[in-house]
């Protein structure tokens, strides 16, 4: 920035030399930092597009998935997905909102909030496959088998923490004033929240979703030991269920040249729905932030 | 005229207190209105009050649980366990080192090369990145954890490890392997699988976390320190040097931990490359194994009891692990955000 300044007198001082040249090759190295991170983003994307659309066929979202050497798709799979991580969302959103009116309107700076967000902060970032062990132990192992319920229960688990931080990080960004102009009109407090501050924030809260259903779509060491995975169609989810991730991980470890393509294929639908939420989300943050 | 409008305040204490305070504060919130409201305000109020608290005990009650599945293998081999390196499933003897070794070995060299990125990403999208780009760029570093572990597995397993072992590890291997001492760290087989390519992929995977906090903190030195310092002819680096690193020291090393606390649990890129051979070895290109690794791998084909509690003894001592590096990374994080306020 203030390079040219330096510049005339290093020509003079080699202190000053010294310096310009430090600053020079550390601002140089800080640029290749930077390229070194999106070489790898871009090396990554390209290997998966590459590899991802080849596979990608009309079958892969008819057909189950197929034994080795057969043709075959995807469909089981996309639809335990679905099914697994709706039913995650649906627990999560209520109670990760709920929990994050809590920290924001009510707690605050009590005791209970103030742990609570310190517990919340480290779930967040909590070992995803430790979240599938433990219910494994206190579902699956108590059942005795696996199932789609306890897939989605891994899920939610892994969702809530995401949702409570955004809802309460949205709810403080709400003005004082507007909870006074309603409290003062003779409105009680839940009313307040409900109809008024949750609202403000709708579309912040919503991105909060939208993040964590990309957080968990993604997510395959906790369905390991949960929803394990199922060769065939099914819509039970009292029973194993099919689901992309664990078919991907499956599939791309076999030796068989067919289930590679078909994980490279569903490799590329998880991506890409998984950076489609993203962007998904920021818009939808940046629309309602301006207002 | 004016004093008209001073007195008009003065005769309402409720609206002028919380403006003071700048939110409304329960205490002296006006009382709700009689009836429905009250009973429905002690019902939303507790109904949020569970729901905290469920998402206060679930940390405790995944310690329970994992601890109580745990116990028959803790029993069978004491404290033991952690410091041995067996892992017999057909004579039923397990000792979890490896694993371990494994974990942290990986996760090092994951922030080895993490954190100088990281630094460097940080301190391109603060200082020196046009403002144009700055958006732009910083989403592209954030979409570097949006894209699946499993996807980085693949990458790993099917591209980049082939490249690695037939590029650099022979190279490795044949010039820096030569030097006595830190020459034993680049042995091995050049097939690409082993701790080297682990934590060289959970490298990349951890990068866009601590380059986020990084950039956040940075973020929030204030601009009248790093002007003066500019005032003064420092060149940006020494600007970042030594006024923004020290300003934000807490919140860097809490950045680098919350890398860490990730790069111990990751588990599908590294269960993909590590190559899942129980042993220990200073050598990096050697096959080694994880603890998130060997749960991905054995823990579904484990049929034997105390298999299975080993196996969950591990995901415990994982988890303990992580919690403790997390926690502290919260702390040290929270704490920049603390004195940042004191001081404006």
């Amino acid at each position: 920035m203030n390079a040219p300044a330096a510049d005339v007198a290093g020509a003079r001082n080699p202190v000053y030399r010294r310096r310009v040249l430090v600053n020079r090759f550390n601002l140089v190295m800080s640029l290749a930092t930077m390229a070194f991170g999106m070489a790898f983003l871009l090396w990554i994307l390209w290997v998966l597009f590459a590899n991802g659309f080849a596979a990608l066929s009309l079958t892969m979202f008819t057909q189950s998935t197929p034994p080795p050497g057969s043709a075959g798709g995807l469909s089981n799979a996309i639809f335990g997905s679905l099914a697994i991580v709706a039913v995650a969302t649906l627990v999560a959103t209520p109670v990760g909102v709920l929990a994050g009116i809590y920290l924001a309107e009510y707690g605050r700076g009590g005791w209970l909030a103030r742990s609570t967000r310190f517990m919340n902060d480290i779930l967040l970032s909590a070992p995803s496959i430790v979240i599938g062990l433990f219910v494994y132990t206190v579902y699956v192992a108590q059942v005795e088998h696996f199932s789609g319920w306890a897939g989605s229960a891994a899920l939610a688990l892994i969702a809530i923490p995401v949702v409570v931080r955004t809802t309460e990080n949205m709810l403080q960004l709400v003005p004082a004033s507007l909870r006074e102009a309603a409290v003062a009109l003779g409105a009680p407090m839940w009313k307040v929240i409900l109809m008024v501050t949750l609202r403000a924030v709708r579309g912040g809260v919503i991105t909060g979703v939208l993040l964590a259903v990309a957080r968990i779509s993604g997510e395959t060491a906790p369905l390991l030991f949960t929803a394990l995975n199922n060769q065939f169609f099914s819509a039970d989810m009292n029973g194993p269920m099919a689901n992309l991730p664990v078919v991907i991980f499956q599939f791309a470890l076999s030796p068989f040249d067919d289930w590679r393509v078909l994980a490279w294929g569903g490799a590329l639908l998880i991506t890409l729905t998984v950076l489609l939420l993203n962007i998904l989300a920021r818009s939808v943050f940046r629309q309602n932030a301006v207002r | 005229m004016a004093s008209d409008g001073a007195t008009l305040t003065m005769d309402l204490p409720v609206a002028a207190t919380p403006a003071q305070g700048g939110r409304v504060r329960r205490d002296d919130a006006p009382p709700p209105s009689r009836g429905h409201g009250q009973l429905g305000d002690l019902i939303f109020e507790n109904l949020t009050r569970l729901f905290a608290m469920l998402v206060l005990g679930m940390l405790a009650a995944i310690l329970i649980a994992l601890g109580i599945a745990a116990w028959p293998a803790l029993r069978e081999f004491g404290p033991g366990f952690f410091f041995t390196n067996v892992w017999n499933p057909v004579k039923s003897q397990f000792g979890g080192l490896a694993p371990i070794y494994g974990t942290l070995v990986t996760s090092a060299i994951a922030l080895l090369i993490g954190v100088p990125v990281s630094f460097g990403i940080a301190i391109f999208l603060t200082e020196m990145c046009p403002v144009a780009l700055k958006r732009p760029l910083g989403t592209a570093v954030e979409l570097l954890a949006a894209v699946p572990s499993i996807i980085y597995g693949m990458w790993g397993l099917f591209v980049f490890a082939p490249w690695f072992g037939d590029h650099v590890q022979p190279l490795l291997t044949s010039t820096i392997g030569r030097l006595p001492v830190i020459g034993a760290i680049f042995q091995g087989p050049p097939s690409g699988i082993g701790l080297a390519t682990a934590g060289i992929i959970l490298s990349v995977m951890v990068i866009p976390f601590i380059a986020s906090v990084m950039r956040d903190v940075f973020e929030v030195v204030p601009t009248v320190l790093k002007e003066s310092a500019y005032g003064l002819g420092a060149t940006t680096w020494e600007v970042v040097w030594n006024v923004v690193l020290p300003y934000t020291k807490v919140g860097v090393i809490g950045g680098i931990m919350l890398g860490l606390g990730r790069a111990l649990g990751e588990t599908m890129a590294v269960t993909f490359v590590i190559g899942n051979a129980y042993k220990i070895s200073a050598a990096l290109f050697e096959p080694g194994n994880s603890i998130a690794s060997a749960l991905a791998n054995e823990f579904n084909e484990a049929a034997d009891p105390v298999h299975r509690a080993s196996l969950i003894s591990l995901g415990l001592v994982l988890f303990v692990l992580t919690t403790i590096v997390l926690a502290l990374s919260r702390m040290l994080i929270a704490r920049l955000a603390r004195g940042e306020g004191a001081r404006t």
